[in-house]
Formats: structure tokens, sequence, C-alpha cells
């Protein structure tokens, strides 16, 4: 890896190879839908451009204000949907559902059947979220996952695994770090990663 | 909305194997758990997978399982759990 170049070359955008079936399905159902000016293809391309703005700073605002704000807090567990959108972050149908990381219980979150994830709030899924080994190992093995992610408990606190498989989303609220006493509620949500809040990691000072 | 069960209600998964697009993973089916909560009612997705309106919706349950009744070989603490998104039609009472 080049100094100035802080990504790997992992993709190789010259050699594309053939287009798999679903791209080429993908493809079609876009083409269709545009000749018989039922969507735009702005509209198309303007929805793309959303989800690709979301991010896991969505995610970690919404969490730094919990952290903060005992009553947002108590709203965010009980409704996790309807206390996102007062803090401006446009749900649309989904059902967010957020679990509460302590001192006794950790959180995480898979989706075995497919890649289902809070998007809103953290944007598009990383590639290891939407492997098979991922979704299979986080139900069976959870600790040995989390180990892997840098991660390691002791058999007291209770590991709590969330398998996204219907209509809910799941968002880890993480446990406050300690030493953070004090912060400012900008500060804080700079502790908070995506992986922490999918619950394979826990926020630390650094 | 009328569901069956209510939190705290023990359940088990119907152990059953019908061919089409299923929401109940294969691992749960056949496992007894507790209902953690009412998500509200959901169209039937075995159902809107094929382009019919999924009507009249299910209520839907977040249950809640113990790992080691799950996987016999389970090597976490023995209070570890998994809970599962699981529509009324495939739960039955212990």
């Amino acid at each position: 890896m080049h100094d100035d170049h802080p990504h790997s070359h992992d993709h190789h955008p010259d050699r594309e190879g053939p287009l798999s079936d679903y791209q080429l399905m993908e493809i079609a159902v876009r083409e269709l839908l545009v000749e018989k000016r039922i969507l735009t293809a702005d509209e198309i391309r303007r929805t793309v451009e959303a989800m690709d703005a979301r991010s896991p700073a969505l995610g970690a605002r919404v969490v730094a204000r919990a952290w903060v704000d005992p009553a947002f807090r108590a709203r965010l567990l009980a409704n996790g949907t309807a206390a996102c959108e007062e803090l401006g972050i446009a749900m649309g149908a989904v059902k967010l559902v957020v679990v509460e990381s302590t001192p006794e219980v950790h959180n995480l979150v898979v989706c075995t059947l497919c890649s289902c994830y809070p998007r809103a709030l953290l944007g598009l899924p990383p590639d290891w979220y939407k492997s098979r080994a991922y979704r299979a190992r986080a139900v069976r093995e959870p600790r040995a996952v989390l180990s892997e992610f840098g991660t390691e408990l002791t058999d007291d606190v209770t590991v709590r695994v969330h398998d996204s498989t219907a209509d809910m989303r799941y968002l880890v609220l993480p446990l406050r770090p300690p030493g953070t006493e004090g912060w400012s509620e900008e500060r804080l949500a700079g502790l908070v990663t995506r992986d922490s809040m999918i619950g394979v990691s826990i926020p630390r000072p650094t | 909305m009328n569901p069956r069960f209510k939190p705290g209600d023990a359940v088990t998964v119907r152990r059953a194997y019908p061919p089409g697009h299923l929401r109940t993973p294969h691992y749960i089916r056949g496992k007894a758990g507790v209902v953690e909560r009412i998500c509200g009612s959901f169209a039937n997705p075995e159902e809107l997978a094929y382009g019919r309106n999924g009507l009249p919706a299910l209520p839907l349950y977040r249950v809640r399982f113990a790992q080691r009744q799950v996987w016999s070989d389970y090597a976490g603490a023995p209070g570890d759990t998994i809970d599962i998104e699981i529509y009324e039609h495939w739960l039955e009472p212990p």
C-alpha cells in the first residue's frame, strides 16, 4: 500500500468479468421501469445516492444522545424508530429495535437468512456481515467470533445474539466507556463505531 | 390483532420443513423458547415472496432461546441467549 493511497487495490475495475444472473436481472428490471415510465433514471440515481449518503455517523449521533440524555434513552429503547425521527433521521418503514448492552449483557446482531441491517442508521453493511461465515458462526459460537474481532468477554457477561429474520432491524446501544464523564455529545459520538453498533466491538477511548 | 401468545409465554417452534420462502431459520425449528415481545402485525412474507398480498397480517414475536438448548455443544456461558423474530403460525404452546 502506498502512502498517498489509503485504500488497498483489491478491486480491479478493468477486469469486471461476466455479469452475474442477478446483475443482469437488476439491469433488465431497471430498464423496464424506466421504459414504462414507472420511474425515471434520475429518480433511481437519486435513491442510490441517498442510500450511499447514510453512514454510521447517524447511528453514533443516536447512541451519544442516549448516553447523555436518560429520557431520550428510555424513549429509544421503547420505540427506536420514533426516537431516531425525533433527531431528524428519516427512518421510512423501518421498525428499529435498540438493544442495550450493560456491564452484565453484551448484544450482537446478525441476519442468518440474508443481510438485514439498519441501513438508515449505519449505511451499507460491511462485506463480512454478509458473509456465510459470519452469518453461520455468530449464532453458533458468538464468543469465538467476538474474540476474532478483538472483543474478549468473561463468562459472567451474558451474550445475547439477535437474529434479524423478519421485519425488525437492530441497533446495539453500547455501554458508555468509563472515563468519559463530562464529555460533550459530539466527542462521545466520535467513540461510537459501526462495529460497536453491530456488537462485534466495544467503544473505547483511544 | 389478537395475538395468541404474550410476553413471558413458553412456546415451541414448529418442526416443519415446507418448501418456499420462509423466515424461520432451520436451526430453530423444534426448539423451545419464551416470548420476549410482540413486534406487531406484518404481512406474511411466505405469501409476499410470490406476489400475493400476505393478508391477513400475522402477529410477529421476538422469542428468546437459551443457546445451550439450541446447540447441544454450545461452548459459551449457560445464560447466553439468542432472540429470533418468528411469525405466529410457526409457534405452538409447549
